[in-house]
């Protein structure tokens, strides 16, 4: 038991931090307690370091109780993904949960505890564990969600999120079921030996869609993207960012452990559903982006887009793929993350996040508008940003897996996809300045939109990153 | 030290560095922005200006000056920068252009900062593709060099900017999804030695064989995608709209030095790696060339905004570039390679030419100006100048070009492509020289409309000649079109040293 605990440092320190932060709130009840988003964010970096720690010790992967947690390196970076996440965004908020929030520790705890649930899901080698880590992380999010007490807005996206995401745990559960009774056991690697020794029935075929699905709900992928740009749109702005990164990457951790680890062996079956879900995903999200006035709106569905792009990974079925997609997810984490910030910074100020509040940014802050559109553009998937690196290798990885259709469809969505990024680079750089006051700078968000900044740009040399995804992808798999 | 041994580095690092520099200097101290361009550029100009000299004068060949470290290991990527004769001369011509933009971009005074980092950033990426052997390195230098351009005609621009910023944008980057897709399937498809893991190495991709189909779908795409870039008919749209609305030195470099880019990536990248690819597609390449030559030079002809008749004879001139490259062979290649440092010099200074008429006259229609010479006869020198190199009159650099492209087109590919027994070639040949007549007529129309006749004492009395920092780009590229006319065996031996290696049968 001391020797799984010991493996499991990373996670009981992220759920230290998230009662610790509770308890502390005890201790100054009111006025701005700015101080406790500092330190999440510090714990939180902290944990990053603890789970890089582990790094060495998993080169091989480690299972527990019988294979219920598998630790390996895979789950090491997607854990390291969701705590940066969790540190940037804790940063990213501390004005504006100071200003907004009445409960300002149980905000970052949620934080922390929706981190927690994510990381389960990073690890699960069981078809409960994953139920688990995906209902801690999402009952959270849904909390989150609508924190905003005071903005309808805010109550509405709630309630949608928690109607529609847990119509998606139901199909997960009843996909779960069906798996379980046609092979007596959750327990993916005894799963994965049913499948090679008597083939695919339809039970397993049927059960694992459902499961399929429930993750492309929450990856926000079409057909299952509809509740994305209101629940975006309506949720606290650097909650919007923490949902549209960690948890997406949470998603893909998920459909990972379950197809590549027990259903590989029917990869044939299901491959076409995820070229699908991936094509679609990259063609409606692109194409309902243009027509958006809300910058919210419009990266909500530039995230449905993103998920699409990151599905070509899922679909090649490869080492290379599966480097492909975690390489992918790390800097969409700061690219997607950073722009929701730049996004709360100016929404406080303009008091709407319409693209109209960005008019002439770049004259009233050179700063914030060069940031916005170096995340904008690595987005765009413009080289050498680190967006264009990962787009390249997941296009790279589907060039070597035959699907060529999909990473052309790819190729030109990304071109599309540009125009609506233009949009906004236009509002700030082109468009007149309309006699509009400074954007107040929050300090804190800003220190955290520079560090993403920083992160996309350093990804221009991305070797050192390739590397780790590589080591983990070939283990992995 | 640094500098000598690692020159192309420094080449293309020392615009880049001008603009970090750029960025932190004070919004207010204007003169200690322009100076920080003009000195890096400089100091570009005069390496590019050395390793040409270094290039004759020590008789080399091939790939020179190379700089090389891994990037990602894995797929093969690599940094990697060497020139050959090619790559220098149109290295050269991108300092120059550049130098002489930064002083047609004296006046700039709205957003100077902001603008003279974009334009160096531009110019890097410029750089980046000439002197850039590995194709992946070759791409993202080209996205460098086209991106910045939105902003550049969307902020700075005159006339519907807007419109002609996000078209020029979609254009050029629908052009390079082809081009991706074409270098990717390079990468994939060539059949290398032995040994040789994947790379994106431009030498070991120009030196490995590829299976023929695969060449004329790649040859295809490639074609497409840079020639979106170097404005081949009908898909040039872009580019008269985009000049015109641009910026004094962001049209001069744009037609300068940015078309090239796609002329370029043709010879290198098409023509140099998939040659059965290229010979199955001349026609093609040829027979658009000449519709761009003919067509390009007649819409000229009929335009009342004096930037329009420039971007519309980019188009013609570019057409002779494209028509020198159809016909694959040395002269015809070494012609057309010629006609891109020609051009660029020539067009660069009738963008900085109608950037002062405007400047001064505070029009650019045609029809309102008249005998100008008077008032500004330094203007009207160059511009004729540069109007007698456009048509190629003997004595300029113009006509050193075209007669090489002609010569070379009239013998090229005279067994095959054969129309009732005529082979195609020669009919091209015909056809692009009659076309020049055509030019001849809106050069002459234009100088004698803007120049020459009566003028409007009232509104054109007080107008000045260029004057201090306005000369430079007058004197330096009006002067190189009747040196290079005069005295052209240093050019055409730096580019014909280097023609021999692409051209393998």
């Amino acid at each position: 038991m001391a020797q799984a605990m010991r493996q499991l440092t990373p996670e009981l320190l992220t759920l230290g931090a998230a009662l610790l932060v509770i308890l502390l709130d005890l201790i100054q009840a009111r006025g701005n307690r700015k101080w406790l988003g500092w330190l999440s964010g510090a714990a939180a970096a902290l944990i990053v370091a603890a789970t890089a720690a582990k790094w060495g010790e998993l080169e091989r992967p480690v299972a527990l109780w019988g294979g219920v947690m598998v630790l390996d390196r895979l789950g090491l970076i997607f854990k390291a993904i969701f705590l940066l996440g969790v540190a940037v965004a804790a940063v990213g908020s501390v004005d504006f949960a100071s200003h907004r929030f009445r409960h300002v520790g149980e905000y970052y705890g949620l934080l922390f505890f929706s981190a927690l649930g994510m990381m389960l899901m990073a690890s699960a080698g069981d078809l409960l564990t994953l139920y688990l880590g995906l209902e801690l992380a999402t009952l959270s999010l849904y909390v989150l969600t609508s924190y905003a007490k005071a903005s309808p807005r805010s109550g509405e996206a709630g309630l949608k999120y928690v109607i529609l995401g847990a119509t998606a745990s139901a199909i997960y559960l009843y996909g779960a079921s069906l798996i379980y009774g046609s092979v007596g056991t959750t327990l993916f690697a005894a799963v994965a030996q049913r499948l090679s020794w008597e083939g695919f029935g339809p039970g397993l075929a049927v059960g694992g869609l459902f499961v399929l699905a429930a993750f492309a709900f929450k990856i926000a992928a079409v057909p299952f993207h509809m509740w994305a740009p209101d629940v975006y749109q309506g949720a606290p702005t650097p909650v919007t960012g923490f949902l549209s990164t960690a948890s997406k990457a949470a998603g893909f951790a998920a459909l990972m452990r379950v197809l590549l680890g027990p259903m590989l062996g029917a990869a044939s079956g299901w491959v076409v559903f995820v070229v699908a879900l991936s094509g679609l995903s990259m063609i409606v999200g692109n194409l309902l982006a243009l027509a958006q006035r809300d910058i919210k709106r419009m990266l909500a569905y530039s995230g449905v887009a993103q998920a699409g792009y990151a599905l070509v990974g899922l679909a090649a079925t490869s080492t290379l793929g599966t480097l492909a997609t975690v390489f992918f997810l790390f800097q969409y984490l700061f690219t997607n993350l950073g722009a929701f910030l730049v996004a709360t910074i100016v929404g406080s100020s303009a008091g709407d996040d319409q693209i109209t509040s960005y008019h002439g940014l770049s004259r009233r802050n050179p700063g914030l508008a060069l940031c916005l559109l170096l995340l904008l553009l690595s987005l765009g998937g413009i080289p050498p940003l680190a967006g264009f690196w990962g787009k390249l290798f997941l296009f790279w990885a589907g060039v070597r897996s035959g699907l060529y259709g999909l990473v052309l469809i790819g190729v030109l969505a990304s071109v599309l996809s540009l125009y609506y990024y233009l949009m906004v680079a236009r509002a700030m750089y082109i468009e007149p300045v309309a006699g509009r006051e400074p954007v107040r700078l929050q300090v804190p968000a800003m220190i955290a939109v520079v560090v993403c900044v920083l992160v996309v740009v350093g990804l221009i040399y991305p070797g050192w990153l390739i590397e780790l995804a590589h080591t983990a992808a070939v283990a992995f798999m | 030290m640094m500098a000598l041994s690692h020159p192309l580095t420094m080449i293309l690092l020392s615009p880049l560095v001008a603009a970090l520099v750029i960025m932190l200097v004070p919004r207010r101290s204007l003169l200690a922005v322009r100076l920080i361009a003009a000195v890096a550029t400089s100091a570009a100009l005069v390496l590019s200006v050395g390793l040409c000299y270094l290039y004759l004068s020590e008789g080399r060949r091939g790939l020179q000056f190379a700089d090389r470290a891994d990037w990602v290991v894995g797929p093969g990527i690599s940094y990697f920068v060497a020139a050959d004769g090619v790559s220098l001369s149109l290295v050269l011509l991108t300092a120059l252009v550049i130098f002489c933009g930064v002083f047609a971009s004296w006046t700039v005074v709205y957003r100077t900062k902001e603008f003279y980092c974009l334009l160096l950033l531009l110019v890097t990426g410029v750089f980046g593709v000439f002197i850039a052997q590995d194709l992946f390195f070759f791409f993202l230098f080209y996205e460098v060099a086209v991106l910045p351009m939105y902003l550049l005609i969307g902020i700075w621009g005159t006339g519907p900017k807007e419109y002609s910023a996000m078209k020029l944008t979609l254009y050029l980057l629908v052009g390079s999804a082809f081009m991706l897709v074409g270098i990717l399937g390079m990468y994939f498809a060539a059949i290398l030695p032995a040994g040789q893991g994947r790379t994106f190495d431009l030498t070991v991709l120009t030196k490995a064989s590829y299976a023929h189909n695969f060449q004329v779908i790649a040859f295809f795409l490639l074609y497409l995608g840079f020639g979106i870039l170097a404005g081949i008919w009908p898909l040039h749209t872009w580019s008269p709209d985009g000049h015109a609305s641009a910026p004094t030195a962001v049209s001069m470099l744009h037609a300068g030095v940015l078309m090239k880019l796609g002329a370029y990536g043709v010879l290198r990248v098409g023509f140099g790696c998939l040659p059965a690819g290229a010979q199955s597609w001349v026609w093609l390449v040829g027979a658009i060339a000449v519709i761009n030559i003919g067509y390009g030079a007649y819409v000229a002809m009929g335009q009342r905004d004096l930037k329009y008749v420039i971007a519309y004879s980019s188009v013609s001139h570019m057409g002779l570039v494209m028509l020198g490259l159809a016909a694959f062979n040395e002269v015809a290649m070494n012609g057309a390679v010629l006609q891109m440092f020609s051009h660029g010099i020539m067009t660069g200074l009738f963008f900085a030419l109608v950037g002062l008429v405007y400047e001064k006259s505070h029009t650019r229609d045609i029809e309102a100006m008249g005998g100008l010479a008077r008032r500004m006869p330094g203007i009207a020198l160059a511009f004729t100048i540069g109007g007698l190199a456009s048509f190629g009159l003997p004595g300029t650099s113009g006509f050193v070009a075209e007669l090489l492209v002609f010569l070379g087109t009239f013998r090229a590919h005279v067994h095959s492509y054969l129309i009732w027994g005529v082979p195609l070639f020669p009919i091209l040949a015909v056809g692009a020289v009659i076309a020049i007549v055509v030019t001849a007529t809106y050069v002459l129309r234009v100088l004698q409309r803007v120049f020459h006749g009566p003028m409007d004492e009232a509104k054109y009395g007080e107008v000045p000649d260029a004057h201090t920092t306005e000369w430079v780009t007058l004197v330096v590229l009006g002067g190189l079109l009747v040196v290079i006319g005069v005295y052209p065996s240093p050019l055409t031996n730096l580019i014909g040293s280097s023609l021999g290696p692409l051209l393998r049968p």
